[in-house]
């Protein structure tokens, strides 16, 4: 689906995001596997809590992280996390 | 330099990622492909629910993440709802694989609220007259049930059934009814060959022509449902001739525990002569995980023998499974006989030729139960005696 400023990510039924200290990064787990996340997914993922609209989302990582124009980059990976129902864009 | 770490580099295993809880052998079902123990009635010693809590505990800070319960029926143990919170509240991700006999709403519902994950549920066949068969008991309706408990409780469903001689021709009915019932995901699992499916081989094995229109038929429905019901069909090594990389790995993600506390690489592993595997009740899981021969034994790539020591695809699928190896050539070290490298690959080719003739096996099909167990075990008790003594003479 297309995606605006309003979007509210969440995880997908059955996943579930955590930090793992044995992997060092966050994990996303859902039945019977497990992905290892980099930072960035990381960062991205644990802020798709259903309440965050998408702008919101952005303002915060680039405030987190003092830089600017991360809205395409964040875009490019909810649309790849949606397609692999790692993430529900409501 | 290279030479003198690299063995050690290779034998420097990670984390385990999945912890196997097979919390009992009870079962109420007797499936002839079952891949418990065939001498599994003599491990009646149970873990006690604090030492199960302690082996989940130990396992997560391993670094394990996925925690499976399963058995035998793990339903049948009733702290099964204490042990499902126990790793939920550790973090784990929390999988119950089970028949669902034995499941009601009260428990369904119990589960959930103790974090249950996930649940897959496996099932026989799709018409009564071959589940009543295959399991001995009326499951077919009870599956239907449990179907609706679970949807009330949100999880998903998903089904497994063992695909096999007697239940191959039904693929198209078991994805109908699969689908009817709203999985949204199915596994059409080949029987592999250990144990209880071992001693059933002659039975189960399905001739290639069968599995040809079986995977066609799958395809076919693929298209059909796009997306809407993931279909998962696991092909047999028989007749692919491909090893696998069994367990992705020998001791490499995986750690399963019986139902006595043996600690065990796969679940069929304790079959494996020469090998010891310790117990969590003598001994903590990261020394049996990092320390045990029983893990370190077939850990990588040093152990093997030719033709694998020079295969290029040695790395790729590990020389196939030490469980079949042994089983199918009585040495545990050899390549797996699936493997068309193999010298003994003529008893795997042998088997799929008399599968594909439609030859009718000479023994009566044995099905899981206690006395069988027994019987089984009895059997190959005076056999291992009657070949130590021909040995020593």
């Amino acid at each position: 689906m297309s995606m605006d400023g309003a979007t509210l990510p969440r995880l997908g039924r059955g996943f579930r995001l955590q930090w793992e200290e044995a992997q060092g990064c966050h994990v996303l787990l859902y039945p019977e596997g497990m992905v290892k996340l980099n930072r960035s997914a990381g960062e991205i993922l644990k802020r798709c809590d259903g309440s965050a609209p998408l702008d919101q989302i952005v303002a915060q990582l680039e405030s987190a992280f003092s830089t600017q124009g991360l809205r395409a980059e964040v875009e490019r990976f909810l649309a790849m996390a949606a397609a692999q129902r790692w993430v529900v864009l409501a | 330099m290279t030479a003198a770490i690299g063995p050690a580099a290779a034998h420097a295993p990670g984390p385990p990622l999945w912890l196997l809880a097979e919390l009992t052998y009870r079962c109420p079902l007797h499936c002839v492909f079952c891949y418990n123990p065939t001498d599994f009635a003599h491990y009646e010693d149970e873990l006690s629910t604090e030492e199960w809590r302690r082996v989940l505990r130990e396992g997560r800070a391993l670094g394990a993440v996925q925690c499976g319960f399963s058995g035998g029926e793990p339903l049948l143990r009733e702290d099964l709802e204490v042990l499902v919170a126990t790793a939920h509240e550790l973090g784990y991700y929390t999988n119950l694989l089970t028949s669902g006999v034995g499941l009601t709403a009260t428990r369904a519902a119990a589960l959930r609220s103790a974090g249950l994950d996930h649940i897959q549920l496996s099932f026989q066949d799709s018409t009564r007259e071959l589940n009543d068969f295959l399991s001995h008991t009326r499951t077919f309706e009870l599956k239907s049930r449990v179907g609706d408990m679970l949807k009330a409780q949100g999880w998903p469903m998903v089904m497994n059934v063992v695909i096999h001689r007697m239940n191959i021709e039904h693929i198209d009915r078991i994805i109908a009814m699969a689908h009817d019932l709203g999985a949204e995901y199915l596994e059409l699992a080949n029987t592999q060959y250990y144990s209880w499916a071992a001693t059933n081989r002659a039975h189960l094995l399905p001739s290639t022509e069968q599995l040809r229109r079986a995977e066609a038929i799958t395809d076919a429905w693929r298209r059909k449902l796009d997306g809407r019901m993931k279909l998962y069909f696991v092909v047999p090594d028989y007749h692919e001739g491909k090893p696998k990389k069994c367990m992705n790995g020998w001791g490499s993600v995986f750690l399963t525990i019986t139902p006595d506390g043996a600690a065990l690489p796969c679940h069929t592993a304790r079959l494996l002569p020469g090998l010891h595997f310790p117990t969590v009740r003598e001994m903590g899981l990261r020394e049996i995980w990092y320390q045990s021969d029983g893990f370190n034994h077939y850990r990588g790539t040093g152990w093997m023998k030719e033709p694998c020591v020079s295969c290029p695809d040695k790395d790729r699928d590990l020389g196939g499974c030490r469980c079949q190896a042994y089983l199918l050539s009585r040495d545990p070290d050899v390549a797996d006989p699936v493997c068309p490298k193999s010298p003994h690959h003529a008893v795997v080719r042998r088997a799929v030729t008399a599968a594909d003739a439609g030859a009718v096996p000479e023994q009566p099909i044995v099905f899981r139960d206690r006395r069988n167990s027994l019987r089984l075990s009895a059997a190959a008790n005076d056999t291992m005696q009657r070949s130590s003594r021909a040995d020593s003479e």
